[in-house]
This record gives C-alpha cells, structure tokens and sequence, in this order.
C-alpha cells in the first residue's frame, strides 16, 4: 500500500465538492455585491437572501450530524440557535459602546452565542444516553418549546421590553451589515470543515459505528456516553452561530422558532440525504429560495399552501431518488465519475 | 501486541501453580424467577481454549454478557487476571482486556472491512476530538498507524484483499472472521466467541479452525468458546463446561466430558 502524505490541504480543501461549491457561492457573491449588481432591490437574489441561505445551511450541516451520522433524531435544533440569537444579541447590545470594531464584536457574540447553545446541547445530550428514537424526538421537541416558552417571558432591561415581540439589533450592526452574507458564508465554510473533519476520522468511525450497531460498539470499546454528549454539543454550537448571524440579520422573536422551524431544518435534512454534506448545503439553498418565492407568492389564503410543497418535494424526491434512470444518472453525474472522466482525457493528451 | 508478561503477573494460581486469566465464582443472574445462569464457576488457563457447550437455552449466551458487562450478575464476581471486573461497564470491561463477538453477526454495515477493525483499534491510540477536527499533525500521524496496524490484521485473516468493501458486503464466512479481527484489533486478552461456526458450512468450519488456532498461536490470547458443533468442539477445545438450564451439568477434559453420559443424555435425551 502506498504510505499517505501527512499534509495533503490540497485534497482536503479542493478535492471536495462542499467546499468547492461554498467558495463559489461567496466570491461570485461577494463580487456582484461589491460590484452593485446585487443589491437589496434585485429580484431573485438579494443579500439578505444570501444571508439565509448561509445561517440555513449551518444549522442543517450541523442538525444533520446529529440526524444523519449519530443516528438520532432531533427536533430542537432552531431552539439552540434561538439560544444562539439569544446570547449573541444580548452580547452586541451591552458591548457595542465597550468594543469599537464592529467584526471583533460580533465574533464575540457569535462565540458566547454558540458557547451558551453548545451549553444546552450538553444537557439535551444527556437524556439521549438513556433515550432512543422517538422518546428522545419528544424530549428534544419540548426543549426547543420550553426555550421559546422561558424567552418569551423575560425582560431584559431598555433592550427587549416587550419580549412576545422580541429584539432587534441591526441599527448596531451597520458597519458591517452589508457584508454580513459574507461572514456567514466564512462561517458556513468553517462549519463543513469542522464538521466533515470529524466525519473522516477516528471519532467519525466511532459515531457511524453507534449508528449501525450501539451494542457492538459499546462491546468494543467505544465511548458511547461521550460520543453521544460531544455530537449534541457540537451541533448545537454551530447552532448557535447560526442563531447569531440571524441575531445580526433581522428580528428575534419567539414566534420564529417554533417546532416547525425545527422541522422545517430536518426536512432540509433529509431531502439531501442523511450524512451527505454536499446534499445538505445543495437543499438548504432550494429549501430558502423556494421559501423566499412562495412567501411572496402565496398571500392571504394560498399562504398555508407553503407547507404542502415540502411535502411534495419530499414525496416527489423519494420516487425520483429509487427510479432506475435517476439511479444511473446519479453514477453519472458522480463528482468521482466526472473527476476519473477528466483525468482519464488528460492522460490521453 | 507482543506477548507481555507484565499483564498476567497478579493472576491467581490453581492447584498445578497455573496462571488462571478468568476466574468467575458462583455467578447467578436471575431474570424475575428465572436463574438464567446459576452457579457458574470457571477457571480458564492462561493461552487455554475453553469451550462453553450446552443445548440452546442453556443460559450460554447470558453467561457471555455477563462476562462482558452486558447483564449485572445478580451474585457472584468474575476476574480478568486478577482484576475484579463484576458489575463494570461493557466499556471498562473491553478495555481490561476481554473482546467478544456475537451469535447474530453485529458488524458496522456502513463501514468498510478496514474501518471496521479500526474502530476495534480506536482505544489503543490517542486523538482528541479537537486535534481531527482541526486536522492537526497528530491526526495524520495516527490515521496511518491506524491504517498501517488494521491492514496488518487484515492480512492476518486473510482479509486484506477486502479492506475497501462494505462490511455488509461481505460473504457470511468472511463476516463471521472480520468480527473476530475487529475483536482481536482491541487487543485482549480474553477473546469471548459466542457460535463462531454458526451457519457455516463444513469448508468454512475448517477454515474458522485454522483461523483460531492460529491466532492462539501468533497472538497468545486466552479463549472461551460457545459453540454447537461438536466437531469444532472436539476439534479445538482443551477443556469443556457444559451448561445445562443454566447450572454446571459437567465440567473438564473434552473427551472425558464428551462422553459423560448426563451430557449425552441433555443433548440427545434417553
């Protein structure tokens, strides 16, 4: 067998679509923007658009290391990032007058903001080493609701007085508001990195392996308690840095983070595929955009049509994804496929 | 994985002043009013292949998962080399040095043959969770010898040719080896097989023989040995304890045991 190079950055950041596909999205983006082609008046895609898209696809990368490599099921996820958005705007609004650079503050947040849900992650982490599969759905139903419940009825001082309406923060966050996709585009990259390094690693192995058979890891050795405990954690980290990117972004109000709010992320989840990255981050850009378009589509009584186009696309996505035609053209359209293809016509020439 | 004396010094003695590396004493489990298991007393010889035998629902499997932290006994204790290990976690347990496989095959049937023992090997190499994450030297460092000491094993049981297929791809046969590497990958030092010739045909029961003494040989480990086919067990084992409605129905040499007339008649009837 051929001995693997210790540092190989290039395949790690080039040889993975992800990446690829998130790079793009920023400097076509960042591009446009500073350009002026993409303002807040252009029809399809505006910044704030993008600044969705971008918080989205944290929370489903990170819900789906839950959903899709642990193998369990959570319905809490937008009650961490509402933690998040929580914490991270408390922390912009009492520090705006102390730190004057704009950036260093909201990294400031956006890391208390994720520290504070990655806190929670922990203890919503501990039923789920005595609970499997829909008692654990339940418990972490509850716990995104006892958040909005708790939330709702606290008053923090000038800044939210009315907390069933909630706070809003963007007037200090204008220095670098206009930018804010782009951070969140950073921080998206960030999150697949994190999130695919545990993936191909020890401890990935470690997390498949609960997966497939929990009493066959336990007999060899696996820590499950702590594997169990350190997914919830870190996902619910990551969504906490959603939360605060959203805190930055527009309104936190309690009737954002519902349960379907949360339902809605594992629907991301699932119409990209369980465990799949790349699937995630493709979803969460058609889930948004779609959203974005039947908002304003759908009004006055059409509105509640919204949700019966999820589950269409989730019906039509599960009749399409066994087809045999689909299934060939998916080993067709393989990045590995078109890689090998590319490389095969290079040796040629 | 070398031969290390250090492990087996507090092993107590039996009568001839051999090392014993399990002892159990008077271990009971009782599910309700049920003794599943009651009684059982076993002193395994260090290097020794111990076979478990008894007609099915004999409480043979129920012995393994106490013996591996499954089940709590309800009296009783065991020892690993000395170590009080009653009651432990399935985790504490496995790091002690006791390795199992299982009736019903438990593989990983989304890893690979290869990822599968390296997940076996996951304790005796240390990366934190922070160092992967941020693909830090030491996680390059330790993926090869992970990869260098799990292709070693591999090629022990002849399945190295398989490392990149899914386990679940696998034939049954070569199922049945990658469980007892992904065992050995945790390096014990007490091997538990419960069935291992379960489903297999003649050929691939030959082949499991060889496989098994071979590891005893290259690797010096203990075993304790569930098993139904009695040419294996006749084959293989040195000594016998023969369970029956979960209390000792006889115990010692194979062939002596073999031919106990309570033995034949708990298996055959009158």
């Amino acid at each position: 067998m051929k001995s693997k190079k210790n540092f190989d950055w290039k395949t790690l950041l080039l040889g993975n679509k992800s990446y690829l596909l998130v790079a793009f999205i920023t400097i076509v983006t960042g591009v446009l923007v500073g350009v002026g082609v993409i303002t807040k008046r252009t029809p399809i895609i505006t910044p704030d658009l993008l600044t969705q898209i971008a918080y989205t696809m944290i929370m489903v990368v990170s819900l789906n290391l839950v959903v899709g490599f642990l193998g369990e099921l959570s319905l809490g996820h937008a009650g961490f990032m509402y933690i998040g958005a929580y914490v991270a705007g408390l922390t912009l609004y009492y520090t705006h007058s102390l730190i004057p650079f704009g950036l260093l503050r909201f990294l400031i947040a956006m890391l208390l903001g994720g520290l504070a849900a990655m806190l929670f992650g922990f203890i919503v982490g501990l039923p789920a080493l005595r609970l499997r599969g829909d008692y654990l759905a339940i418990v972490t139903l509850a716990f995104g609701e006892i958040v909005r419940g708790v939330l709702k009825n606290i008053t923090v001082g000038d800044m939210i007085k009315n907390p069933a309406v909630g706070f809003n923060i963007k007037d200090l966050t204008t220095s670098y508001s206009k930018y804010l996709f782009l951070i969140a585009f950073i921080l998206v990259i960030v999150t697949i990195f994190c999130v695919q390094n545990i993936a191909k690693s020890k401890h990935g192995r470690a997390i498949t392996a609960i997966k497939d058979n929990e009493i066959a890891a336990r007999s060899m050795g696996v820590n499950i308690t702590y594997y169990k405990l350190i997914v919830f954690a870190i996902a619910a980290f990551f969504a906490g840095v959603a939360g605060a990117i959203f805190a930055n972004y527009t309104t936190v109000a309690p009737a954002i983070f519902d349960y379907n709010y949360s339902i809605e992320f594992l629907v991301m989840v699932v119409l990209g595929g369980m465990g799949s990255v790349f699937g995630s981050l493709i979803s969460s850009i058609i889930i948004v955009f779609l959203n974005v378009q039947l908002r304003s589509l759908l009004t006055g009584n059409l509105a509640g049509l919204k949700n019966l186009v999820y589950a269409l696309i989730l019906i039509i996505m599960m009749i399409i994804n066994a087809s045999p035609k689909f299934v060939t053209l998916r080993e067709k359209m393989n990045w590995s496929y078109v890689k090998s293809k590319l490389q095969s016509k290079k040796e040629k020439s | 994985m070398s031969f290390d004396e250090k492990l087996y010094e507090n092993c107590p003695l039996d009568a001839e002043g051999n090392q014993l590396v399990l002892k159990a004493d008077h271990l009971c489990i009782q599910f309700g009013g049920l003794k599943a298991v009651d009684d059982l007393n076993l002193s395994i010889k260090k290097g020794e292949l111990y076979g478990l035998i008894g007609p099915n629902g004999a409480g043979k499997t129920t012995a393994f998962n106490i013996l591996t932290g499954v089940y709590k006994p309800t009296s009783g204790r065991f020892f690993l080399c000395g170590k009080d290990l009653t009651g432990k976690a399935p985790l504490e347990i496995n790091r002690s040095g006791i390795a199992r496989t299982f009736q019903n095959i438990r593989l990983f049937n989304n890893l690979t043959v290869l990822e599968n023992v390296m997940v076996g090997l996951g304790n005796q190499i240390e990366c934190s969770m922070l160092q992967s994450m941020l693909r830090l030297p030491r996680h390059f460092k330790t993926e090869s010898e992970f990869r260098r000491r799990a292709m070693e094993l591999l090629e022990v049981f002849g399945l190295a040719e398989f490392a990149d297929y899914l386990a679940q791809n696998l034939p049954y046969g070569k199922q049945r080896k990658l469980e007892i590497a992904r065992a050995m990958a945790t390096n014990p030092t007490l091997l538990l097989l419960d069935e291992p010739a379960a489903g297999m045909n003649p050929n691939e029961t030959q082949e499991l023989m060889d496989v098994i003494s071979f590891i005893r040989q290259h690797f010096g480990i203990t075993i304790l040995l569930i098993e139904h086919d009695m040419r294996l067990v006749a084959g293989i084992c040195e000594r016998l304890t023969v369970l029956n409605f979960g209390t000792e129905l006889a115990k010692g040499k194979t062939a002596d045991v073999l031919n106990d007339p309570e033995v034949i008649k708990a298996y055959i009837g009158e």
